[in-house]
């Protein structure tokens, strides 16, 4: 296990490592001059010229490269080049919204995708059966931009329940934080509550046709019990599995979402800082991106190994 | 066993409702203004309104002699400017107004690009600063400058009592040191300045290297406190405006500055500027009424209902169909003539700005009165047999193909470019539409002059005539359309050397005429803005540049 664990960290770094590589020579080598965005086009070469160097961007690329990454290392990310802040206190100020916002969709998935899932392999090919599938198809088909719009046009300018672009920020209010978020967060859980539903009740019906499920039966175990004691635990592995990549998506930042709801999260810095070239924010983000990505996926397989036996490695 | 399963319903019912229970908490009651009845749901994002301009590099100005320019600024609603009796405004009360741009840099010296100088137009003055009507007038110096004959000194007094937001008096020291970091830093037309001389604590002599009588322009650069080094982030100006707080992406918040040097200005206690992501929740936030004001397009505009007063003005830039002057086939004078007769500006101002634009046939804005020339406006009528004359005598009877790239981001522009592309079918030109991102059009397009053609609003560094004919020399850097005529070259020189008022406008004006007979771009229009503001508000001044005034703006009585 210790083996195993070790070899997973290694390859965890690998991966990282590999994608700051990837990021910053492809955005290194895409068109676009942070300079001349800074300036203006009308400034003078040599005010151009002045900043670059000033900025550091007149050095050879791999120089730069073991700069950001030696920084990185010592918890030390750079300046943003937009806005001659430190990187990380960019990052740190939108972290709190991204991951509020990633707990409470997580937290709706989880309470809503499980029991209704459940509850449609345990009713399977009834009429409410239908129609829950029929519900998460919708949610399914409904592209989650859309979906932002509806729930903006519907619950904040006709029905009032908040005002839009009116985000409160998690230091004045806290439970008005709370509910800004809770419809941005409803429109990121919709969609994945309809996978996770589609996919449990596959798996838990799946198992319900299981031999041990009749002789569980035969023996006159309750059907609660069945459910709870031997068919869930069968059907949770690549339940969890899913979960995770849907966790991973979600921490993130859910950018089409957060651009939609005006939310200052991750999604939106990202953006700002692409369609800026600012580089330094741009490496950092994205490696932030993979770690958790990468990072959730590890927990995951530790997950699993933990409650399957089966797939232990020996 | 069905018992427990509603109970297990019961107990998740329960969870529920504990999780809905913070909406009762964000219901805003404050929004007062019941949304409009229009709808956003399926617009498309265009990131930025109507004024698309390829950034400026310093705060603009007009021409001092010659009460030149007046941007033509029809207002659709009642929109009083200062000169307005001072009845019915009740000072006070904060503002928010939404932007789909954001500023990066808050020191004037490193913000530079456009979207950002029209914020700091609040926090910032310089020696002179442009009114509504683009003339100069004193700032930070008491009254407008002594130039010598020869044009190489320009003498200014400071303004007596003028303070900066931190409280001290702004002296000769400060506007020298001024002057000297915007010069050291290299920013555009102050490489002239020879030196900048303390005469005595409230007088300056700037003295300049090549006689110019029309400086003053430059001048507008901010004055800012001797060797602070925070601008960035707690910038100090002497504007109308003080620094409150910055939070990059959401909101740059200003204060009244209490000792302002013009009485009775600024009306209003707070200015927030809002930074929304796109014109989608921009319009979104001003009918849910979290944004009082907005520049906004003509398109949004329509959609505001009567909540809203709506302003237009000019952008003050002129959308241009560029071609690479370098490349075939528009290296040959006829095939642009051609293009020329073809593109019909008015068809592209009914159907892309709603019939909301003006048309121009110069580099020149029209808001730069005394040298536009509106005569070269209809120089090329829509003609199409003319056109495929001039095609087939170029050696292209049956057409020819290319490609035109437009920055995504500026919404206008992509639109033009697809009627355009019809317009040319008429006379068997094809063009195919590329869109890139704004930082790669300007690196490729515009720094590199890798392309055919391109679509893009042209403004003016400063509202002198130089600074939209300077770029058609044929070394200026911002040529990016590689037009070369020597004839353009030697007049240009000719016009700036001049010195009486009245030769000059003559000279600027040959100088149109001749690009005007080159036709290296497609001159199309001067693009309408709006300003929307809530019912309640008013005090919008137009300008004949890119800035926000927000010191005029106040609640109606």
């Amino acid at each position: 296990m210790i083996k195993y664990l070790s070899r997973r960290i290694v390859t965890l770094f690998l991966t990282l490592f590999l994608v700051s590589i990837l990021t910053f020579t492809a955005f290194n080598l895409i068109p676009g001059d942070p300079v001349i965005l800074i300036l203006g086009t009308e400034t003078t070469p040599q005010r151009a010229d002045m900043l670059r160097s000033q900025l550091g961007l007149d050095r050879p690329m791999p120089v730069r490269y073991v700069e950001w990454l030696m920084g990185l290392v010592q918890g030390n990310f750079g300046n943003s080049i937009k806005y001659s802040l430190p990187v990380k206190s960019l990052i740190e100020g939108r972290l709190p919204t991204t991951i509020s916002l990633a707990l409470l969709a997580i937290f709706l998935i989880v309470i809503i995708a499980i029991p209704v899932g459940i509850y449609c392999a345990r009713k399977r090919n009834m009429a409410i059966d239908k129609v829950l599938n029929s519900v998460s198809m919708l949610n399914l088909a409904v592209p989650n931009f859309f979906l932002g719009v509806l729930f903006i046009w519907v619950f904040g300018l006709q029905l009032k329940f908040f005002t839009p672009g009116n985000y409160v920020d998690y230091n004045e209010n806290f439970v008005g934080f709370i509910g800004y978020l809770l419809f941005p967060a409803l429109v990121i859980a919709l969609p994945n509550i309809a996978i996770l539903v589609k996919f449990l009740r596959t798996a838990v019906i799946n198992q319900l046709t299981a031999d041990y499920v009749r002789t569980a039966y035969s023996k006159g175990v309750s059907d609660n019990k069945v459910i709870s004691h031997h068919v869930l635990k069968n059907a949770l592995p690549p339940v969890i599995t899913l979960l995770g990549m849907i966790i991973a998506e979600i921490f993130s930042g859910s950018i089409i979402i957060e651009q939609v709801f005006s939310l200052p999260g991750i999604g939106r810095l990202l953006i700002s800082s692409i369609s800026f070239r600012d580089f330094p924010l741009i490496q950092t983000l994205v490696v932030y991106i993979a770690f958790i990505v990468v990072f959730v996926n590890f927990l995951v397989d530790v997950l699993l190994q933990a409650i399957d036996p089966r797939i232990r490695v020996r | 066993m069905v018992k427990k399963n509603k109970r297990l319903l019961l107990v998740y019912l329960l969870i529920l409702l504990l999780a809905a229970l913070p909406l009762a908490a964000c219901g805003d009651s404050t929004a007062t203004t019941s949304p409009a009845t229009t709808v956003a749901t399926t617009t498309v994002a265009s990131t930025t309104t109507a004024a698309a301009t390829t950034a400026a590099a310093t705060t603009t100005a007009a021409t001092t002699v010659a009460s030149a320019t007046t941007a033509a600024a029809t207002t659709t609603a009642v929109a009083t400017t200062t000169a307005a009796a001072k009845t019915g405004i009740k000072p006070g009360g904060s503002f928010i107004f939404g932007l789909t741009t954001e500023p990066d840099h808050l020191d004037p010296y490193q913000a530079t690009s456009a979207d950002t100088r029209e914020v700091l137009f609040n926090l910032f003055e310089g020696l002179v600063k442009p009114d509504g009507d683009g003339n100069l007038q004193p700032a930070v110096a008491g009254s407008l400058p002594t130039i010598s004959t020869d044009a190489l000194t320009y003498t200014f007094k400071v303004r007596s009592g003028i303070k900066f937001h931190n409280g001290n008096a702004v002296t000769a020291d400060d506007v020298k040191y001024s002057l000297d970091t915007a010069a050291g830093l290299k920013i555009a037309g102050l490489d002239n300045i020879q030196t900048v001389e303390v005469v005595d604590p409230t007088t300056v002599k700037i003295s300049l290297k090549k006689a110019d009588t029309d400086f003053l322009p430059y001048l507008t650069v901010a004055i800012v406190p001797k060797d602070y080094k925070d601008q960035n982030t707690h910038p100090i100006g002497t504007g109308p405006f003080a620094f409150d707080s910055f939070t990059p992406q959401q909101a740059l918040v200003l204060k009244k500055n209490t000792s302002y040097w013009q009485k009775d200005l600024p009306y209003l206690d707070k200015v927030t500027f809002k930074l929304k992501s796109d014109t989608n929740a921009l319009l979104l936030d001003l009918q849910s009424g979290s944004v009082d004001g907005a520049i906004v397009d003509s398109n949004t505009s329509k959609q505001l209902g009567s909540n809203f007063s709506i302003n237009q003005a000019n952008s003050n830039a002129v959308q241009q169909l560029n071609f690479n002057n370098a490349v075939k086939p528009f290296d040959n004078q006829k095939v642009r003539l051609a293009l020329s007769y073809v593109v019909d500006p008015d068809e592209i101002i009914s159907t892309v700005n709603f019939g909301k634009g003006t048309r121009v046939g110069t580099p020149v804005i029209p808001g730069l009165k005394a040298y536009f020339d509106a005569s070269l406006t209809d120089a090329y009528k829509k003609n199409i047999d003319k056109a495929k004359q001039l095609l087939s005598e170029a050696g292209y009877t049956n057409g020819f193909s290319f490609t035109i790239t437009v920055p995504s981001n500026y919404q206008v522009h992509v639109d033009t470019a697809q009627v355009i592309v019809n317009q040319l079918k008429t006379v068997g030109v094809t063009a195919q539409i590329k869109q890139v991102d704004f930082p790669t059009w300007i690196s490729k397009v515009y720094t590199d002059r890798q392309y055919e053609a391109t679509i893009i609003s042209v403004d003016g560094a400063n509202l002198s005539p130089q600074s939209f004919l300077a770029r058609y020399v044929s070394t200026a850097s911002g040529n990016f359309f590689n037009y070369k005529s020597a004839d353009y070259d030697t007049l240009y020189a000719k016009a700036v050397a001049e010195s009486a008022q009245s030769n000059r406008i003559e000279l600027f004006k040959q100088l149109q005429q001749l690009v005007s007979k080159d036709a290296p771009n497609v001159f199309i229009q001067d693009i309408a803005t709006f300003t929307a503001l809530k019912n309640g508000l008013s005090g919008f001044t137009p300008y004949p540049l890119y800035v926000f005034d927000a010191s005029t703006i106040y609640y109606k009585g």
